[in-house]
């Protein structure tokens, strides 16, 4: 069960995670990066509330109060900038698959209480959070053409990368 | 009695006392707490000021939109920072303090503390 999700999340990322250099014909563009990228973390936040609604473990709770509050402040940060820039974030193929595929996360997560909910919820953090860094890294920042998007594109990277290995760390505990 | 007479010429004690303070190199023993700061920004502390000091305060700025910690291992100190906030805290002792963000614990750093 857990492999699914893995892999539900990771076909969903596949579609950005190819290196820019094959597939730059599809590259996407600003508002469809935008639009992912606002995606992806709306997504961790749902996550999170998930979490905070069935999890009585502490360290599983604060985790998920950070990943509410972190997406939550990147996306005000998103929706700010493409407000001052005038561009409309453009709903994609990749943004569809991710809401698809988390749905479906959501509802196998639903199933589960105790400490198999919160190893599974953790393990996908790691998952999710490894697969969007990757996407972030060889796509979605090479491809953005504004510098501010790029560099809020890095930002996010950076704490990103600090909540995967946050969840790494939290799924050793859980094993 | 003694008191008494004391008295009177206390303030002109006090006053060559203050000018001689002025005029002398303070000694590391009577050195006034100092006021240090310590940057936070894109998910990192900055560089931790040298010649801290028991006693001293560290201001701790966080200039990130995400809310941060900096928390002793030592548990000596913990301060919430929300974004664009600050705040201070006193340095009760010396040696090597290391300190983390609660809820970005990749984020790390250390005080080296004199007496």
């Amino acid at each position: 069960m857990i492999d699914k999700f893995f892999l539900c999340t990771a076909s969903a990322l596949l579609l950005i995670s190819v290196p820019a250099s094959s597939r730059e014909a599809a590259a996407p563009n600003d508002a469809q990066i935008a639009h992912i990228a606002y995606t992806a973390g709306q997504l961790d936040v749902d996550a999170g509330k998930q979490a905070l609604a069935k999890s009585h473990n502490k360290a599983v709770r604060s985790f998920a109060q950070t990943m509410i509050r972190d997406h939550a402040a990147v996306n005000d940060q998103a929706v700010a900038l493409v407000k001052k820039l005038g561009v409309t974030p453009q709903d994609n193929a990749t943004s569809k698959a991710l809401a698809r595929q988390a749905n479906e996360t959501a509802v196998e997560l639903s199933k589960l209480s105790g400490k198999s909910f919160d190893r599974v919820y953790i393990q996908n953090e790691v998952a999710f959070h490894r697969t969007v860094n990757g996407a972030l890294r060889t796509t979605l920042i090479p491809s953005a053409h504004n510098a501010k998007l790029k560099s809020l594109l890095k930002t996010g990277l950076t704490l990103f990368q600090e909540h995967q290995k946050h969840a790494e760390q939290l799924a050793k505990n859980l094993r | 009695m003694t008191v008494r007479n004391f008295l009177p010429v206390r303030p002109l004690s006090l006053a060559v006392a203050a000018a001689v303070l002025a005029l002398s190199p303070a000694s590391p023993a009577a050195a006034a707490p100092k006021v240090h700061t310590v940057i936070i920004d894109k998910m990192k502390f900055g560089p931790v000021p040298a010649g801290v000091r028991a006693g001293d305060t560290i201001i701790w700025a966080n200039r990130d939109f995400l809310k941060h910690t900096a928390t002793a291992r030592d548990k000596s100190f913990s301060v919430e920072l929300s974004p664009k906030t600050s705040a201070k805290t006193v340095i009760r002792r010396s040696g090597t303090i290391a300190f983390y963000c609660i809820y970005h614990p990749g984020m790390t750093g250390s005080l080296n503390v004199a007496k």
